[in-house]
């Protein structure tokens, strides 16, 4: 079901003008951020489609580069986007490109740090200021980040999901998704576990100690 | 789990003897955890951001960020007030409503977006045209934002509220269709006219394109919202009447998907085809952005 929630109906409340292409481009914009360990010191967009076209008149390009930077679909600062990134000395670009075959709003970003690590993303916005990730670093991953999402980085080894799940069991976590990636067998992977309830940095940082495959963790929840 | 069909959530409503936001509250209370008072308050907030939304744009000539349009609320408003319209005073208003909630959105003001931001007008123009006829309360219209989560929800689970993929019927005409059948529940019609409204006013959504022309949530949006709130009120009061809609509703939801699917892709919010692209469509596009759509980015 790509809808669950009365507020996905009526809801956001929100600058205008468009939902699908200014609220769910900050929510896109905000997930990367939020995904990224690093403070990006150059953001890429490219777009597709109806963003492709539209970007533009619908504050898009302003929309996303704010939820990098951490604002949200409540924020005053969307529309001083640009301005705010120039003070931040934030380097981007917008640019038209065939992200691959994905709903027609949808965008990748590429955060690259001043020291090159780069985060990739693919994310769509479905229409009403929902956003949905397509794929991180080109494994296709699902999520929304509406309810809370715990993203690991982590190396593909028997027990994983076994030692995560037990992880979140004993504190009481309920899990209400998860889905698993890797680019091959026994190599590195990616899992996303939606759970009910918020889960705190010191928590993320007691996985990452039990769990010895974890790599890396990040919460994510998107407003 | 949230609804996929118009016949199961109506089905329950009629066996359970519930009203339709009653069986969208409990659901959220399941899925959320929250009480029944905490979503009534959240759906309160939601209610006050539409009605100040909508009188900002019917007091004031609100202008849109472009400066391509804006103060039709207003317009509107006040020569219903001169009372020698065509269709009733009263009635007219409701088209103001939803004028101006859109023209606020294009001036980059606070909406909800019902189902979206470029619909956002249609739903709080008919019910603040209800709490002004003094016809309901506050808090049957707060109520009220819950049948039309329920029935905006099975719209978005079997269809689609999405302009760039079903066309403007998916946005106008799911607006138009929560609203109707949220106005039937709320004037007390059963659950079978409830569905009858949605079918209605979707039907004469269908085929709605999505043009807009610089691709700016102007024109035709406003219009359309001012047009198809009325479209709504009609709507519901022809299934009250006992209008059916021969095509179940849930077809009709299902084939509104369909025939966007079937629309070019420069009649699905690419701001390329339809009005976007009438002589004067392409002007404007040029008189705001210049030439080149790629004109900016690049600041490395």
């Amino acid at each position: 079901m790509k809808y669950e929630s009365a507020f996905e109906i009526i809801g956001p409340v929100m600058v205008g003008p468009s939902s699908s292409h200014t609220a769910g481009a900050v929510r896109i914009g905000n997930i990367a951020r939020q995904l990224s360990e690093f403070e990006p010191a150059v953001v890429r967009f490219e777009l597709m489609g109806s963003f492709a076209e539209t970007y533009l008149g619908h504050g898009t390009d302003l929309a996303l580069l704010a939820g990098v930077m951490g604002y949200t679909t409540f924020s005053d600062e969307v529309a001083d986007a640009k301005k705010i990134a120039e003070e931040r000395q934030l380097r981007y670009s917008f640019d038209t490109v065939p992200v691959g075959n994905f709903h027609p709003n949808s965008v990748r970003v590429i955060l690259i740090s001043e020291d090159n690590k780069e985060l990739t993303l693919v994310a769509s916005s479905l229409g009403g200021g929902k956003a949905e990730v397509q794929e991180i670093e080109k494994l296709p991953l699902k999520f929304t980040g509406e309810q809370p999402t715990l993203v690991f980085y982590h190396d593909d080894s028997i027990g994983f999901i076994a030692d995560i799940t037990l992880a979140l069991t004993k504190r009481g976590y309920n899990i209400a998704r998860f889905a698993n990636e890797r680019w091959n067998k026994g190599g590195k992977a990616i899992s996303i576990c939606v759970v009910d309830s918020v889960v705190s940095q010191s928590l993320l940082e007691e996985f990452n100690e039990e769990v010895p495959a974890i790599t890396r963790s990040c919460f994510i929840q998107t407003v | 789990m949230a609804f996929s069909s118009l016949n199961e959530l109506l089905t329950r409503a009629t066996t359970e003897q519930k009203k339709v936001y009653e069986i969208m509250l409990e659901t959220e209370e399941n899925q959320t955890g929250e009480t029944r008072t905490q979503l009534m308050t959240k759906m309160a907030f939601q209610f006050d951001v539409m009605e100040e939304a909508v009188r900002k744009g019917t007091y004031t000539e609100v202008e849109s960020k472009s400066g391509l349009t804006g103060g039709d609320g207003y317009r509107v408003q006040q020569y219903a007030e001169r009372g020698h319209s065509f269709v009733a005073p009263e009635t007219l208003t409701v088209i103001a409503n939803a004028l101006a909630v859109s023209e606020v959105n294009a001036s980059m003001g606070r909406i909800v977006a019902t189902p979206t931001a470029g619909s956002a007008g249609i739903l709080p123009a008919v019910l603040v045209h209800c709490l002004d006829s003094g016809r309901f309360a506050r808090n049957e219209l707060v109520e009220a934002l819950f049948t039309a989560s329920a029935l905006g929800l099975v719209i978005a689970n079997s269809s689609s509220i999405s302009g760039a993929e079903g066309g403007c019927q998916a946005e106008i005409g799911s607006a138009t269709a929560m609203a109707a059948g949220t106005l039937v529940e709320l004037a007390g019609g059963s659950p079978e006219q409830v569905g009858n409204a949605v079918g209605l006013a979707m039907k004469n959504s269908l085929g709605l394109v999505c043009d807009p022309v610089a691709g700016l949530v102007e024109i035709p949006c406003i219009i359309r919202n001012g047009l198809h709130a009325l479209t709504a009120e009609a709507a519901a009061d022809m299934a009250l009447a006992g209008v059916k809609s021969i095509i179940p509703p849930d077809e009709v939801i299902k084939v509104m998907h369909e025939v966007g699917q079937n629309m070019p892709v420069s009649l699905r919010e690419t701001g390329i085809g339809g009005l976007a692209g009438t002589p004067t469509g392409e002007r404007i596009k040029k008189e705001i952005f210049g030439y080149s759509q790629r004109m900016e980015g690049i600041s490395e």
